[in-house]
C-alpha cells in the first residue's frame, strides 16, 4: 500500500501545516509508514506552496508524489499546475469558493473550507476543514488519528476551534461521500 | 535527582515523533552527549540550529549563535578543546567559509562534528532547494594533504543514528567528522523512534592518565594521543603549524611533517574497516548496479525493485560512507556487473572515484540532476533500462 498525497495552496493557508498533521496521524497514531515534504516559495505569505505525504504500510523509498492518488487543492493556480498530475481514480477536494476551473475525468469533492472555518471563526482553520473531508473521504487516516495530531499540533488558545473546523470538515467529507 | 541521561529522554519528548531531517541531527547529537553548538543560521540547517537552542540550555549546554560561520567552527573547537563534544550546523555558503578551520581541526585533531544541509550553489544559489553539490568540496575544500570522514543519511531515522556515529567517530579518531544531508531530507518530515540508551553505543576520546612525561602529540599503537582538556593541569600547546610530539611548532623540518601527515591520515586509513559503511541490495545476483548516497538511494531502493520486476537485474550499493571512498567494495561490484548507473544530485562528483575504482571493468554511466528535484523513479528507470540493454 503506498497513498500519495498531495496538498496545495497558496503561501498563508497552512497546507504544510495540514501535510505534517497527515503526516503525525499516520507515523505517530495510526501506526502506519509516512513521509512529508514541502516546497514552498521565499515568500511567507501568498506565494505557491505544495505539500506532499506519502502513507504506506512499509519503507518508503522515493518520498514524493509522482501521480496523487488524494488532491487538495485550495487555490485555482494549483489546481491548474496539479490537476492533471493524478491517477485516473485520484479522489480530488475543492474548495469551490477559491477554485472554479476544474475541468477533469475525476470526480470533484467540492468543501466550502474557507467559508466554514470563516463561520466558526477564523478563517485560518480552513486547512484543517480540509483534513476532516479528507480523512472522510478517504480514510487515509482514521478520525481517532486525525484528531489527536491536530490537538497535538495547535497551540493551546487554538484547539477548540480546530476541533470544530476538523470535526465540521469530516462532516463535509461524509456529506459528499453520500451524495449520489 | 534525575540523571543526566533521563534530563536528555525529557528534553527530547516522545519517544516516537514526526519531524524533520534537521531535527533528526540534532536529537543525535544531543544523545550523542554533545553538550556545545555554536552556529549562524542558514536555509536549509536553520532547524538544526534552532532544536540545539531548545535542548541544550534544559541540560546545562551551551548555545551560541556566532556572527559567522568562521567563528562558528572556531568556536567548536576551542570548546572540544575544555573536553566536551561539540558541534556546529549549516549549508554550503557556511560551509565554504568553515574551510580554513576545517584543516585547523584536522592538524589539531580535534573532534568535533559539522553537520552539512546542502543546498545548491554555488555561491548563495537556491536555499531551500536540495543538493549534493559539496560532496567534493567535502574532501578537499581545506587545503593541504588530508583524510575527512564523510557520512551521507538517507532518511530521518538514519540521520540521527549517523549523527550519533559522527560524534563515536570524531571522538576516537580525534577529527572533525562531516555528515551531509541536503535541503530536501532536512526538511523532509518522517517517523522517529528515539532509541533507548541500551541500544546506544557511546565512545569518548581517550584521556591522557599520567602527567608525567605527557606528550600531547605522543601516539602509540593507535596512532590517536591521548587527550588532556585545556584546565586540566597538563601542559598542552595547540597548533595548525606542523608540529612535534610536544606541540610545538617545527615548521622547517621534511621529516617531522612527513611523520605528522603521514599519521593524521594513516589513523583514519588504518580504519576503514571500521570507518566504511554501507548497505547492498541484490550484490550477489546483479547484472546493472546502481551506486548511490543521501536521499537520491531511497529511490533506487525502488527503482530496482521495480526494475527485477521487468526482467532487469539491477542492484544497489548505498554508500554511507562517502570519504574514506570505499574504493575496494566498488571495485568488488565493478568485477561482477557490466554496468554501473550513478545518480548524483550534482554534475557529477562521487562519479569520479566511482570509475577510478571501477578501472574500466565496466561501463560507468552518470545521472545528473541539479535544480533542486530528486531522480524521480522515472528518471531512474530509464536509465537502468537504457544501460541493461546496452551490448557487453
Amino acid at each position: 500500500m503506498r497513498q500519495e498525497i498531495r496538498i496545495c495552496g497558496f503561501g498563508g493557508q497552512g497546507v504544510i501545516t495540514a501535510a505534517v498533521i497527515l503526516g503525525k496521524a499516520a507515523a505517530v497514531y495510526d501506526g502506519l509508514i509516512a513521509c512529508q515534504v514541502q516546497s514552498y516559495g521565499p515568500e511567507a505569505r501568498g506565494g505557491a506552496a505544495r505539500a506532499e505525504v506519502i502513507i504506506a504500510d512499509g519503507p518508503i523509498g522515493y518520498p514524493g508524489v509522482s501521480t496523487a492518488d488524494i488532491l487538495v487543492a485550495m487555490s485555482q493556480e494549483a489546481f491548474t499546475r496539479y490537476g492533471h498530475e493524478v491517477k485516473p481514480d485520484c479522489v480530488i477536494i475543492i474548495d469551490p469558493d477559491i477554485v472554479f476551473s476544474h475541468d477533469v475525468p475525476q470526480t470533484i469533492y467540492p468543501v466550502r473550507a474557507t467559508k466554514i472555518a470563516e463561520d466558526l471563526g477564523n478563517a485560518v482553520a480552513a486547512n484543517i476543514v480540509m483534513l476532516g473531508a479528507l480523512t472522510a473521504l478517504t480514510g487515509a487516516v482514521s478520525q481517532e488519528a486525525i484528531m489527536a495530531a491536530t490537538l497535538a499540533s495547535v497551540p493551546a488558545r487554538f484547539k477548540e476551534l480546530n476541533r470544530s473546523a476538523l470535526e465540521a470538515g469530516i462532516a463535509a467529507g461524509m456529506g459528499q461521500a453520500t451524495q449520489p | 535527582m534525575s540523571t543526566y541521561r533521563e534530563r536528555i529522554r525529557q528534553a527530547l519528548g516522545a519517544k516516537v515523533q514526526f519531524v524533520q531531517g534537521d531535527d533528526a541531527c540534532a536529537y543525535g547529537a544531543i544523545l550523542a552527549g554533545c553538550t556545545f553548538f555554536a552556529g549562524y543560521p542558514i536555509t536549509p540547517a536553520t532547524e538544526v540550529a534552532e532544536r540545539m537552542s531548545e535542548i541544550l540550555p534544559k541540560l546545562g549546554g551551551c548555545y551560541i549563535q556566532m556572527e559567522d560561520e568562521i567563528a562558528s567552527i572556531g568556536a567548536i573547537i576551542g570548546a572540544s578543546w575544555t573536553g566536551v563534544k561539540v558541534m556546529t550546523a549549516t549549508s554550503g555558503p557556511g560551509f565554504s567559509l568553515m574551510q580554513e578551520n576545517l584543516g585547523y581541526g584536522i592538524i589539531t585533531e580535534t573532534p568535533c562534528v559539522i553537520i552539512n544541509v546542502q543546498r545548491s550553489g554555488p555561491s548563495t544559489g537556491q536555499p531551500t532547494m536540495g543538493a549534493y553539490g559539496d560532496m567534493m568540496q567535502a574532501r578537499w575544500g581545506t587545503h593541504g594533504d588530508h583524510e575527512i570522514i564523510l557520512l551521507c543519511p538517507s532518511s530521518v531515522q538514519e540521520a540521527m543514528e549517523l549523527t550519533i556515529v559522527a560524534f563515536n567517530m570524531a571522538e576516537q579518531y580525534r577529527t572533525p567528522v562531516l555528515l551531509f544531508i541536503d535541503g530536501e531530507l532536512g526538511h523532509m518530515r518522517e517517523r522517529l523512534v528515539i532509541p533507548d540508551d541500551s541500544e546506544i553505543t557511546l565512545f569518548d576520546r581517550v584521556r591522557a592518565e599520567s602527567m608525567e612525561g605527557y606528550k600531547p602529540f605522543q601516539v602509540g599503537e593507535s596512532l590517536v594521543p591521548a587527550f588532556a582538556p585545556f584546565g586540566s593541569g597538563y601542559r598542552t600547546y595547540v597548533t595548525g603549524l606542523t608540529h612535534n610530539e610536544q606541540g610545538l611548532p617545527r615548521t622547517s623540518s621534511p621529516a617531522i611533517h612527513d611523520k605528522l601527515v603521514r599519521r593524521l591520515a594513516a589513523k583514519i586509513n588504518d580504519h576503514t574497516d571500521d570507518i566504511v559503511r554501507y548497505e547492498e541490495f541484490y550484490a550477489d545476483d546483479c547484472d546493472v548496479a546502481i551506486v548511490a548516497y543521501g536521499i537520491t538511494a531511497r529511490t533506487c531502493r525502488d527503482v530496482v525493485e521495480e526494475a527485477r520486476g521487468r526482467g532487469i537485474k539491477a542492484g544497489l550499493l548505498r554508500l554511507i560512507t562517502i570519504w574514506p571512498f570505499p574504493e575496494a567494495l566498488v571495485a568488488r561490484w565493478a568485477e561482477r556487473v557490466r554496468a554501473i548507473l550513478v545518480p548524483e544530485m550534482n554534475m557529477g562528483q562521487i562519479y569520479h572515484p566511482i570509475r577510478e575504482a571501477v578501472e574500466g571493468r565496466c561501463a560507468v554511466r552518470l545521472l545528473a540532476k541539479i535544480g533542486g528535484e530528486l531522480h524521480t523513479p522515472t528518471e531512474l528507470l530509464d536509465a537502468l533500462e537504457e544501460l541493461s540493454c546496452q551490448p557487453r
